[in-house]
């Protein structure tokens, strides 16, 4: 049997990135390769991100990241990690919840908060990265 | 009569979700037609226009008493379920500060996992000076009864009068059936008069109110493939309530404004064809509830089914997915084309999840990892059977990308 959908709640931008996420951790042994870890959010509220950061002379080399919440979640984080792959670090902490949501072209008012935990993660990324090299 | 194009269910969507609502019936809406255009009167009017309405509401009246097992006299139609409920809740609070000139005093008891129809309706009574009580309910969703018998006899031996128990008779979101004879026979035994909200149940299970032991029952046209916006509320003669709306003295001074005949209309129809078909079409459902059910915890490690696995609407399937959040395997089941809902707070406008999970003793994560299918008249295996496949692909790509399921996985490595 072949059943078609139709009609969405969030933006084009946001199936997308919740359909086809992009930068996932497909495998736990990817790990290794990377050099910051960060991680956000609470079962409580629903939602809890974790990133895995490649740094190398200051410049965001890869990510990767997995994320427990609902559509705009996922979609935030997806598009995050595409954001940030080649920025700086110094760029990448400047990077703000409404950054990720322009990318996305908007999100509902209630789910903005989804979208926080995304840069909030990047942050305690870097700041692992940070605290183990210096 | 009329004929209307058949637009139900649609190849494109495979709805799962008809404890939501559900689409009217061709026979009820045929039905209901002809009081649009051709017989549109006032039943109020003095003439012979409105005397066909009159005598339209008298007939569907009697149908619905018919069924009930009640009189004619003791139902009430209204614009819903939510607002039955409000007049039942309501129309005794009111009554009750009338006599207290304008101060509450007494208790309501309801229970933990009532509709917000209810709950939301006695936490604004409570601004009046009203006590409210919610009475616990177990791991499958049934209501203490020792709790609710000990609580009417403290409160009125302190002398709070137990002004009225409301208890749904089946639950919406996990389809448990509650005892409402033997809740009934607590309460009479106290002399408390026993609101039930039927809604979810209508189709499924006996209304007669006798056998039933409720003092008032509140239904609803849209879970019974009637209209939206229509509405009834049973309510015993020797129970005395205060109308919310007032401006003529239709449905017996208790609910004022011009009839919707035409949704009474589909409303009588509505509930003799459920009433016919109950007996079969519960018999048929069940089986295949019990089938995806048992398909689903072979097919999908790691699932909790919510609710009672016996007290148990015939068209209730209710599972939370450990690691994985509700609006998210919505929405993936949505683009197959398949409608359910979920229990997560995300899908609703709240930040917490479902206070029924909550109450049934389920954790945050869990009860935001669930996802509730409700079947109806055009739910066939062969659905069922595409549902659970594009189920498991769901919840494996989302449990790939779950940072609690891959905690989990390595917990019990360890």
């Amino acid at each position: 049997m072949k059943v078609e959908g139709n009609d969405w709640f969030y933006t084009k931008e946001v199936k997308e990135h919740f359909m086809n996420p992009k930068n996932f951790l497909k495998e736990e042994k990817e790990i290794k390769e990377f050099n910051g870890y960060g991680k956000v959010g609470n079962m409580k509220c629903g939602d809890v991100m974790e990133i895995w950061l490649l740094i190398e002379k200051n410049k965001i080399k890869d990510v990767r990241w997995r994320t427990f919440g609902c559509a705009s979640a996922i979609a935030s984080t997806s598009a995050m990690s595409e954001m940030v792959k080649g920025m700086s670090i110094h760029n990448a902490l400047k990077l703000t919840a409404s950054d990720i949501m322009d990318k996305l072209k908007g999100l509902p008012a209630i789910k903005v908060h989804c979208s926080v935990l995304g840069d909030e993660a990047l942050r305690e990324a870097i700041k692992d990265y940070e605290s183990n090299n210096n | 009569m009329t004929k209307t194009k058949n637009i139900q269910n649609t190849a494109k969507e495979l709805y799962m979700d008809y404890s939501a609502t559900t689409p009217t019936r061709q026979a009820v809406l045929d039905e209901a037609l002809p009081f649009f255009v051709e017989k549109y009167g006032n039943p109020s009017s003095f003439h012979s226009t409105g005397l066909v309405a009159k005598r339209t509401l008298q007939d569907a009246r009697e149908r619905v008493a018919k069924i009930l097992n009640c009189d004619e006299k003791e139902i009430v139609f209204t614009g819903s379920g939510t607002e039955s409920i409000n007049l039942a809740l309501k129309g005794i609070a009111f009554k009750n500060m009338i006599k207290n000139k304008g101060l509450g005093k007494g208790t309501f008891i309801t229970g933990k996992i009532e509709h917000p129809a209810v709950l939301e309706t006695l936490e604004w009574l409570e601004k009046f000076g009203f006590n409210i009580i919610e009475i616990d309910v177990d791991m499958n969703g049934i209501i203490n009864l020792k709790q609710l018998q000990n609580d009417i006899k403290k409160n009125q031996e302190e002398g709070l009068p137990v002004l009225l128990v409301s208890i749904m008779y089946a639950n919406n979101e996990i389809g448990t059936i509650q005892p409402l004879k033997e809740i009934s026979e607590i309460c009479h035994k106290y002399g408390v008069p026993l609101h039930s909200d039927g809604c979810q149940g209508a189709e499924y299970l006996p209304l007669d109110v006798t056998k039933l032991g409720v003092d008032m029952l509140t239904l609803n046209g849209s879970k019974i493939y009637g209209f939206k916006g229509t509405g009834l509320l049973y309510k015993n003669k020797n129970v005395i309530i205060e109308s919310l709306i007032h401006g003529g003295g239709h449905e017996n001074n208790l609910r004022a404004g011009t009839e919707n005949i035409a949704g009474i209309v589909a409303m009588a129809k509505a509930l003799e064809i459920a009433e016919k078909e109950k007996k079969k079409e519960t018999i048929r459902l069940k089986k295949l509830r019990n089938y995806m059910v048992k398909k689903i915890k072979k097919e999908i490690p790691k699932v909790i089914y919510n609710g009672s696995a016996t007290k148990r609407l015939p068209n209730n399937v209710n599972f939370s997915f450990e690691g994985i959040e509700g609006e998210s395997i919505l929405l993936r089941l949505n683009e197959a084309g398949i409608r359910v809902s979920t229990g997560s707070a995300c899908a609703s406008q709240s930040l917490d999840p479902s206070h029924v999970l909550l109450a049934i003793g389920l954790p945050h994560g869990l009860a935001h990892g669930s996802i509730r299918f409700t079947f109806g008249k055009d739910t066939t295996k062969q659905k069922i059977d595409y549902t659970i496949r594009e189920l498991k692909s769901s919840i494996k790509f989302l449990r790939t990308i779950s940072p609690e399921w891959n905690k989990q996985k390595s917990w019990r490595k360890r």
